[in-house]
C-alpha cells in the first residue's frame, strides 16, 4: 500500500514495516510514525506485528492506515480513537460477526478527534474503578574488568493502567521530584504545572499507557545490585579453554534478584562449551556462538556459577577479545534511585477508586567487559 | 497511484482508460476474456442487497489490491455502492475508488454526487469524510468541484472539517498545479485560523504548495508560536521546522559576535604551532573589528519562538524533540544551544533507527558546539550489542568530544573497542584515534606507539587499517620517527593487505633519506613478488624505485630497470602506462631531459599532510533532522535553509523613547498591521482583534481554587520560589524585558473554556469559533498571570481546605507535602490545565461557550514625561483578576525612563484615598535604566463607584501626585449564565433598576461582531448566548459589591436599537448607559 508523495508504507519482505521516501521530511518524523503502526498492531490489534499476521488481516491494515493516515499526513494516531474507529478482531468479535452480520468498524464517527483530550475517549463506564501504576526503572551500565564502573545510568518510565470512569482530573506527586533530570510526558501531562510544581497532573488516557519517562541525573551516584565474577581464559597452545562465572548481589537494599539471566556472545573460534550450572539451565548455540544461562533467583547465601570448558578450533590462534556478558535481571519492589510516589489525588469525579504503586528495577544494557 | 511501481505492471496489462468500458458491459462481459469472467461471483456479491455478502465481496477486492493484483474492472459494480449504508463497505469502497479513479475517470465521476450531498450534511465528521474521499480522487474534470468544496470547507465553522480542507489542499495541488494561486489564497485564510487542529494541517499545506511564500506567515508568527504546544504532535514538527526556516529569513544571527571569538579561541587552543601564531594574528584583528559592531539585541519575537519551543523538548515523540533540537541549532544564541543536548542524549535509549538519525544529527552538532555534549561523554559509549552503524557514529561523536582533557578516558575506552569481534568496527576505531591524535598535539606520541604496537596485531584488517592512519601521522612529522618506518619496513613480509602494503611503500619512499639502508632491501624483496601483487600495490613498487632511483641510483639503478620492465607488459594498462611514464622522467634520454632535471623535485616534493576531519565537517549546510541532512544529499523537496540575513536593522531605534512605536513601525512592514499586538500608547485604544472569546471567569477561578487545594498546605515555600523566580526573570536580557512589556501592553485576555464539551454539545453552534478563540490566546494569557504573580509576592494565600480529594496512594512515609514547593495559582493554569480543569473541577453547570472581553480600555497617561522629569508613566486594565484580592481592579502600570540617568527607587507613596477605596502596592522598582521600562502590577479596590484613586508615586529624589480614575466598565467581572438564569436575573432588576435608552447604530457597526467588540471593549461584561439574533445580552458583576450587571442590546432594522441596563447600582447602570451608547454610536 503506497500512499501518494510522503510516506510510502511497503507491507513486506523485508520487515514486516517498511517504508520508502521519495520526498523530503523529517526522517524521525516517518520513523516515530512506523513506530505507532507497529504498536498499534502489536498491542491493539493483533499481537504480533509480523509479515504472515499482515497479510491474513489486510483487510483491517488498510482500514486502520486508510484511518491512520491522510495523503501522507498522520490523521488520527491516539489508540484509543483508533479503537473506537475500528475494533480489534478478536475470535469471539469474528463468530459475532459471520452470525449477526455486524463489522469491525465501529458506526461511531471519531468524535475524539474533536475533543481537546483526543487521548481520552469520551463516555468510558467501569464498574471498578482503578488506578495502577508501575514506576519501572532500568539500569544502563558498564563494567569492566576489573569491576569496576565505567558508565552506569537510570532511566525510568512510569507505566499507568488507569481504568476510570469519567473524566478524572488525576495529580501525582513525587517525595523527591528533584531526582528526575530529563524527563518526557505523554501529551496529557500538564507541562507548565510540572514546571513550577514537580507535580504530575493530568486526565489520564483509558487503559493502559505510559505516563513519563525519565533519566535520574547523573550526578547521583548508580547503586550496581550484582556484581560478576569471571574467569575466561583461552590457551594459545591448547585447544581448550576455561570458562567460569558467578553472579552475586552487591546493593540490593535487601531485596532479592530475580529473573537472572546472562547472555554471552562468544568469539567465532569457539566450537562448543560444556558447562555444569550450580542452578539455573543454560545453552550454548555452536552456529550463532551465543550462549545464554539462565538462572532465576541469587541466593545470597549459595551464589550461582557456571563453570566448565570450551573447545575451541583446533589450530587457530587465539581470539583477543574475551566475550561481553550481558546480564539481565529484576528487583521487585525497588526503584534504584529512590524515588517514591508521594500521593495520588484525583479531581472530577465523586467515586473513590481502587489504587495501586508498584515499583519495579531491571537491567536495562547492563554488560560487563571481561 | 504514480507513486505505486509495484502496479504498473498490471496496469500496463490491463486495457487503457475508456476502453474498458466494454468489458465492463455486463452484458458482453463474458466475450471477452476469462480475465473478466473471473469476478463475476464478486459482482454478483456486491449486486445483492445484503450487506454481509458485499463486505465479504469488498474484503476480497481490497485483498488483491493489497496483492497487486488488477482489480480495475469491478469498478462499476464497487461504484455503486459509493452510497451503501453500511460503514465497513462504505469504508473500502472509498479505499477501492481512490485506488483506481485515476484510471475509470468517467465512471468515478458517478460517485462525485454521493460526495457533493455529503459535503452539505448537517454532521461535521461526514462533511468531513466526504471532502477527503472527495479531494482523494485524482480525475482532473473534477478539479473545479473539488476547489469549490475546498474553499466552502475552509470557511466551515467544524475545525475538523477546516482541517480537512487543509489536507485536501496538497492534494490537488498535486493534481493540478495551475491552482496555485486560488489555493494559497484558502491557505492564507486557513492559516489565519486559530484553532490548534487546523494549524499543523494547514502549514503543512504551506509547505507543500508554497514554501516560497514567506510573507504569508508573518501575521501568524506569534500566533502559531504560542499554539505551537497544544498542536497534535505530528502539527509541531511541521510547524516548528517552517518557523525554523522563516526565523532565518526575519531575524539576526544572535552568534554573529560570539562566532568570530569562538573560532579563534579554538583555533588558539587546539591548532598546532602555526596555526596558533596565525591564529593569534586574526584574533587581534577580530578584537580589532569587534568594537566596532553594534551590540547584538535579539528579537522579541526570536525570543518568542525560542521560549515557547523549549517545553516540547520533553515531548514522548522523538520527531518533535529533534525538531526543536534543530530549531535551538540553528536559532539559539550559543549559551542557549545546550539545553538541547540533555534531551538529544534521551532519544538515545530509543529504537535503533531514531538512535540512528539522532546521532547522526548529533555528530554534526558535536563538531560545532563540542561544549554542549561534553558532559554526556558516557551515554555515547559503545555496548558490544549496539549494531555496527550505530557504533561507527558513537565513535565519531566520541572523537569529536575528545579535547586535551577527556582524552585519556576516550583512549582507554578505545583501547577496549580494538579487541571488539566486529572487525569494522575496530578499523573505525583505528581511525578515530589517528583523528584524535592528529586534533589533540599533546596525545600524538602516545596514539602513534599504541598504532605501533597494533602492528602486532593478528588480525591482519587491524594492522593494515593502523598502518594506512600511521602513514598520515607521520607525514605531519616525518623526522623524529625513523624507528616506526623500520619497524614498518619489516612488516611487509607479512602484512597482505594490499592497502597496507601499499601504505608501507609509500612511506619507505617518501622517508628513504631517513631509512637509506632498507628501503632499497625492501625494493629488492618487493621487486622478487612483484608480478604478484595487486595493482594498487605495483603502482607503489614503481613509485618506490623511482623515488630511490632518484636518491640512491648507485644501489638502485638496476632494481629499477628491472621493476619497471616488468611493469612494462603487466595486465593492467595503468601500471604500463605508469612505468612508462617514470621511466621517461627519470632515465635521461637523448632527446628530452627537460623534465628529468627536474624529477627530482617532481618526486620529492614536500607533501601537506592530509587532514584527518570528520565526514560530518559540512553536515550542517543541510537543515539538521531533514532527510537530506541524514542521506548527505539533496533530497527533491528540500528547502535550503536560508542564511540569516546580512543587514542588521539599526538596534538604536528601539532605544528611542516610545519604544513600542519604533517597534510598531518596524513590525508593520511585515505585519501589514493585521495584529496590533501591541496596543496603541496614545488611547487610541484598538479594539483588538478577536471580540468573541470567553470572559474569564469559572474557569480560571477554578483553576486558581484547584491549585489552592493542591497548594493549600504550603505558602511560605511557594513565596521563596517565587522570588526565585522573580529574580531570575529580572536578570533576563534587555531584549526580554522589552518583549514583555510589549506582550504585556496587548491588553487581550481570553479565558480557556470547556472547548470539547462545549463543540460536543452545541455541535454546529459557533462554539468553534469562540473555543478556537479561546485557545489561541491561551498561551498569552498565560504568560500574563505568570508575569502578574512574579511581580508581586501574593499576600498569603489563602489556605483553602483542600477540597474533594481523594487521597489514592497513601503510603507508610507520607511526608506532609512542604516538601513539594507550590507556587501561586497563576503559574498553575497552563491553557489545558485550565481547559480541564474548567471541564472537571466545577460542581457548578458547564459552562457554555460564551464570548469574552478582549480588550480592556487602552493605556492612558499617568504622568506624563515631561512632568515626571523623564518618568513616563501610563496605566491599563488588565481585566485580569487580581490575584491578591478579587475585589480589587488590576492595574498594569508601564513605566519608562526617557531621562539620560537611572530612576531609583520607584514605589507608591502615601495615598489620599477617598473612603472605601483601597490599594494593594506594586513591589519597588529599585532601578530603571535610562531608555528601559518595567511593567508592575497594582490592585485598586474602587469600591463600586469611579472616584479617582489619587496617590503618590515616589522615586528616591521626587514625588508625583497621579490619580486613577477607572472608566465604569472596568469595576466589574463577567459572569457566565444561560440565557434562563439570566431572564430569571433580568426579571428580578425590574424597575427602578431598569435604565433603557434608545439609539442609532451607524452603519458601521451593525455586524454581531462589531457590536459584541465595542460592548466588551467598553465594559467588562461577558457575553451570554441569545436564541434571537437581533439581540446582545451581557453579563457581570460589580468586583466589590457583587452586583449583577445585566446589559441587553436589542437591534431592530435600519440600525435602530434599544439598550438595556439592568443593575442594583444604579448609579453604575446609567454609567454604562452612556458609556456604552457612546461606543456604539462613535
Amino acid at each position: 500500500m503506497i500512499h501518494r508523495q510522503k510516506i510510502g508504507l511497503q507491507l513486506s519482505y523485508p520487515s514486516p514495516l517498511s517504508l520508502k521516501c521519495y520526498h523530503e521530511g523529517p526522517p524521525l518524523f516517518v520513523i516515530e510514525f512506523l513506530h505507532r503502526v507497529w504498536t498499534h498492531f502489536r498491542f491493539d490489534y493483533f499481537g504480533v506485528c509480523s509479515e504472515p499476521v499482515i497479510k491474513d488481516n489486510v483487510v483491517v491494515v488498510y482500514e486502520v492506515l486508510e484511518e491512520m493516515l491522510d495523503n501522507g499526513f498522520p490523521l488520527a494516531t491516539e489508540s484509543n480513537i483508533l479503537k473506537e474507529l475500528i475494533k480489534p478482531p478478536t475470535i469471539l468479535r469474528t463468530v459475532v460477526n459471520t452470525i449477526t452480520g455486524s463489522t469491525n468498524v465501529g458506526d461511531q464517527l471519531p468524535t475524539g478527534q474533536l475533543s481537546v483530550v483526543p487521548w481520552r475517549r469520551t463516555g468510558v463506564k467501569y464498574t471498578n474503578n482503578e488506578a495502577y501504576f508501575d514506576v519501572i526503572e532500568e539500569i544502563d551500565a558498564i563494567i569492566d574488568k576489573s569491576g569496576s564502573t565505567i558508565t552506569a545510568e537510570i532511566q525510568g518510565v512510569i507505566d499507568a493502567c488507569v481504568k476510570l470512569t469519567g473524566m478524572p482530573d488525576l495529580t501525582l506527586s513525587f517525595m523527591n521530584p528533584r531526582l528526575l533530570d530529563d524527563v518526557s510526558f505523554h501529551p496529557c501531562v500538564r507541562f507548565k504545572r510540572w514546571e513550577s510544581e514537580r507535580i504530575l497532573s493530568f486526565i489520564p488516557p483509558d487503559g493502559n499507557f505510559r505516563l513519563l519517562s525519565y533519566h535520574v541525573s547523573a550526578q547521583n551516584l548508580v547503586a550496581i545490585p550484582v556484581y560478576v565474577k569471571h574467569n575466561i581464559s583461552f590457551r594459545d597452545s591448547s585447544s581448550l579453554g576455561r570458562f567460569e562465572i558467578t553472579v552475586g548481589p552487591k546493593q540490593t537494599m535487601g531485596k532479592t534478584i530475580e529473573g537472572v539471566t546472562v547472555t554471552s556472545q562468544m568469539p567465532k573460534g569457539v566450537l562448543n562449551m560444556s558447562l555444569t550450572p550450580s542452578q539455573g539451565t543454560h545453552t550454548f548455540d555452536p552456529v550463532t556462538k551465543m550462549l545464554s544461562w539462565d538462572v532465576g533467583k541469587i541466593n545470597p547465601q549459595k551464589l550461582p556459577s557456571l563453570k566448565g570448558t570450551m573447545s575451541l578450533q583446533a589450530g587457530a590462534s587465539k581470539p583477543d577479545e574475551n566475550p561481553t556478558i550481558n546480564l539481565q535481571f529484576k528487583i521487585q519492589q525497588l526503584a534504584i534511585s529512590g524515588l517514591k510516589v508521594n500521593r495520588l489525588d484525583m479531581y472530577g469525579e465523586k467515586y473513590k477508586p481502587f489504587k495501586g504503586i508498584k515499583y519495579m528495577t531491571k537491567a536495562g544494557k547492563f554488560q560487563v567487559r571481561t | 497511484m504514480s507513486a505505486a511501481p509495484a502496479y504498473s505492471e498490471d496496469k500496463g496489462g490491463s486495457a487503457g482508460p475508456g476502453e474498458p468500458e466494454y468489458g465492463h458491459d455486463p452484458a458482453s462481459g463474458g466475450i471477452f476474456s476469462s480475465d473478466y469472467k473471473r469476478h463475476d461471483d464478486l459482482k454478483e456479491m456486491l449486486d445483492t442487497n445484503k450487506d454481509s455478502l458485499k463486505l465479504e465481496a469488498m474484503k476480497r477486492i481490497v485483498a488483491m489490491i493489497a496483492r497487486g493484483k488488477n482489480a480495475s474492472d469491478l469498478f462499476p459494480a464497487v461504484v455503486k455502492n459509493v452510497a451503501c449504508k453500511n460503514i465497513e463497505v462504505k469504508k473500502l469502497v472509498y479505499v477501492y475508488l481512490v485506488r483506481y479513479a485515476e484510471e475509470q475517470q468517467d465512471l468515478a465521476l458517478l460517485s462525485i454526487s454521493t460526495f457533493q450531498r455529503g459535503l452539505k450534511d448537517p454532521n461535521q465528521l461526514i462533511r468531513a469524510s466526504a471532502l477527503r474521499v472527495l479531494s482523494s480522487i485524482r480525475v482532473p474534470i473534477i478539479v473545479p468541484i473539488m476547489m469549490l468544496a475546498i474553499k466552502e470547507a475552509a470557511s466551515d465553522m467544524s475545525p475538523y472539517v477546516r482541517k480537512t480542507a487543509a489536507h485536501a489542499i496538497p492534494k490537488l495541488y498535486s493534481l493540478d498545479s495551475d491552482q496555485k494561486d486560488q489555493l494559497i489564497e484558502v491557505i492564507e485564510k486557513l492559516l489565519a485560523d486559530k484553532t490548534t487542529l487546523v494549524a499543523g494541517s494547514v502549514v503543512m499545506a504551506f509547505e507543500e504548495v508554497c514554501p516560497e511564500r514567506i510573507d504569508l506567515i508573518h501575521k501568524n508568527y506569534r500566533k502559531l508560536c504560542n499554539l505551537l504546544i497544544d498542536v497534535e504532535e505530528w502539527g509541531q514538527v511541521v510547524i516548528i521546522s517552517m518557523l525554523t526556516r522563516y526565523a532565518r529569513t526575519q531575524f539576526l544571527s544572535p552568534t554573529q559576535n560570539e562566532s568570530l571569538l569562538e573560532e579563534n579561541a579554538e583555533k588558539a587552543f587546539y591548532g598546532s604551532e602555526e596555526e596558533e601564531a596565525k591564529g593569534a594574528g586574526s584574533e587581534d584583528a577580530a578584537a580589532a573589528a569587534l568594537p566596532a559592531r553594534k551590540p547584538y539585541v535579539m528579537d522579541p519575537d526570536h525570543r518568542l519562538l525560542l521560549r515557547n519551543t523549549k517545553p516540547l523538548l520533553q515531548s514522548r515523540s522523538a520527531a518533535v524533540v529533534m525538531a526543536v533540537a534543530q530549531l535551538y541549532f540553528h536559532l539559539a544564541p550559543k549559551a542557549e544551544v545546550g539545553v538541547i543536548a540533555k534531551a538529544l542524549v534521551r532519544l538515545l535509549r530509543s529504537h535503533s533507527e531514531v538512535q540512528y538519525v539522532v546521532l547522526q544529527n548529533v555528530a554534526t552538532m558535536s563538531i560545532k558546539r563540542r561544549g554542549m555534549f561534553e558532559p554526556y561523554l558516557k551515554s555515547f559509549y559503545i555496548r558490544s550489542t549496539d549494531p555496527t552503524q550505530i557504533k561507527i557514529l558513537k565513535l565519531e561523536v566520541l572523537t569529536n568530544l575528545a579535547n586535551e582533557t577527556n582524552i585519556p578516558t576516550v583512549l582507554r575506552e578505545f583501547q577496549t573497542y580494538i579487541r571488539s569481534m566486529d572487525k569494522d568496527f575496530v578499523a573505525a576505531t583505528i581511525q578515530a584515534i589517528g583523528r584524535c591524535a592528529t586534533n589533540i598535539g599533546r596525545v600524538r606520541d602516545t596514539c602513534l606507539n599504541g598504532l605501533v604496537q597494533l602492528l602486532s596485531n593478528r588480525d591482519e584488517l587491524v594492522v593494515a587499517e593502523s598502518v594506512v592512519v600511521i602513514k598520515k601521522l607521520l607525514q605531519m612529522q616525518p623526522a623524529q620517527h625513523g624507528e616506526i618506518i623500520k619497524h614498518l619496513a619489516k612488516l611487509t613480509d607479512n602484512i597482505q593487505v594490499p592497502m597496507a602494503r601499499a601504505s608501507i611503500l609509500w612511506l619507505i619512499g617518501e622517508y628513504c633519506e631517513h631509512v637509506p639502508r632498507i628501503a632499497p632491501d625492501v625494493l629488492r624483496k618487493m621487486a622478487k613478488s612483484f608480478t604478484t601483487e595487486e595493482d594498487i600495490v605495483k603502482l607503489q613498487v614503481i613509485n618506490l624505485a623511482a623515488k630511490l632511483y632518484l636518491t640512491n641510483s648507485k644501489q638502485t639503478k638496476l632494481l629499477t630497470q628491472y621493476v619497471l620492465s616488468l611493469a612494462k607488459y603487466d595486465q593492467n594498462y595503468d601500471i604500463r602506462d605508469r612505468a612508462r611514464f617514470t621511466r621517461q622522467l627519470i632515465v635521461p634520454s637523448e632527446q628530452g631531459g627537460a623534465l628529468s632535471r627536474h624529477a627530482k623535485k617532481l618526486f620529492l616534493a614536500p607533501k601537506p599532510a592530509p587532514v584527518l576531519e570528520s565526514s560530518f565537517k559540512d553536515r550542517d549546510h543541510f537543515q539538521l533532522g531533514s532527510l537530506s541532512h541524514l542521506l548527505n544529499a539533496k533530497a527533491t523537496g528540500y528547502q535550503e535553509l536560508p542564511d540569516w540575513p546580512e543587514e542588521a536593522p539599526d538596534p538604536s531605534v528601539r532605544n528611542v523613547e516610545v519604544p513600542e512605536w519604533t517597534k510598531c513601525s518596524n513590525r508593520e512592514k511585515r505585519k501589514e498591521k493585521e495584529k496590533p499586538f501591541y496596543s496603541d500608547s496614545e488611547g487610541e485604544s484598538g479594539p483588538t482583534e478577536s471580540a468573541d472569546s470567553d470572559p474569564e471567569s469559572e474557569s480560571e477561578s477554578d483553576s486558581k481554587s484547584s491549585s489552592e487545594s493542591g497548594s493549600g498546605e504550603s505558602s511560605s515555600e511557594s513565596d521563596n520560589e517565587d522570588q526565585d523566580e522573580d529574580e531570575e526573570k529580572v536578570r533576563g536580557s534587555e531584549s526580554e524585558q522589552s518583549e514583555e512589556d510589549g506582550e504585556k501592553r496587548k491588553t487581550k485576555k481570553k479565558v480557556p473554556e470547556g472547548k470539547g464539551e462545549a463543540s460536543s454539545s452545541d455541535e454546529g453552534s459557533d462554539s468553534s469559533s469562540s473555543s478556537s478563540e479561546s485557545e489561541m490566546t491561551s498561551e498569552s494569557e498565560e504568560e500574563q498571570l505568570e508575569r502578574a504573580s512574579w511581580r508581586k509576592t501574593p499576600p498569603s494565600s489563602k489556605s483553602a481546605p483542600a477540597p474533594k480529594e481523594i487521597s489514592l496512594l497513601d503510603l507508610e512515609d507520607f511526608n506532609p507535602p512542604s516538601v513539594q514547593p507550590v507556587s501561586p495559582p497563576a503559574i498553575v493554569s497552563t491553557s489545558l490545565a485550565a481547559d480541564l480543569e474548567g471541564l472537571t473541577l466545577t460542581d457548578s453547570t458547564l459552562v457554555p461557550s460564551l464570548l469574552s472581553p478582549v480588550s480592556g480600555v487602552g493605556r492612558q497617561e499617568l504622568l506624563h514625561r515631561v512632568a515626571g522629569e523623564g518618568l513616563a508613566v501610563d496605566y491599563t486594565f488588565s481585566r485580569q483578576p487580581f490575584s491578591g484580592d478579587p475585589h480589587m481592579v488590576s492595574v498594569h502600570i508601564h513605566f519608562s525612563n526617557s531621562s539620560d540617568t537611572p530612576i531609583k527607587g520607584l514605589h507608591l507613596g502615601t495615598s489620599k484615598l477617598p473612603a472605601g477605596i483601597s490599594i494593594q502596592e506594586f513591589p519597588e522598582i529599585e532601578s530603571l535604566a535610562p531608555g528601559e521600562s518595567a511593567t508592575a502590577v497594582m490592585g485598586i479596590n474602587f469600591c463600586d463607584s469611579t472616584q479617582a484613586a489619587n496617590f503618590q508615586l515616589c522615586t528616591q529624589t521626587r514625588q508625583f501626585y497621579v490619580s486613577i480614575q477607572p472608566p465604569v466598565g472596568e469595576l466589574m467581572a463577567p459572569v457566565f449564565m444561560s440565557e434562563n438564569e439570566f431572564k430569571k436575573e433580568q426579571g428580578k432588576l425590574m424597575g427602578m433598576n431598569e435604565i433603557t435608552e434608545k439609539l442609532m447604530l451607524p452603519d458601521t457597526c451593525r455586524s454581531d461582531h462589531i457590536v459584541v467588540q465595542k460592548v466588551t471593549t467598553t465594559a467588562n461584561l461577558g457575553r451570554v448566548p441569545c436564541g434571537t439574533s437581533d439581540e446582545y445580552r451581557f453579563a457581570g458583576r460589580t468586583l466589590t459589591s457583587g452586583s449583577l450587571v445585566l446589559l441587553t442590546l436589542d437591534a431592530r432594522p435600519a440600525g435602530a436599537a434599544q439598550l438595556t441596563v439592568n443593575s442594583e447600582k444604579m448609579v453604575i447602570g446609567t454609567m454604562l448607559v452612556k458609556d456604552v451608547i457612546q461606543a456604539l454610536t462613535q
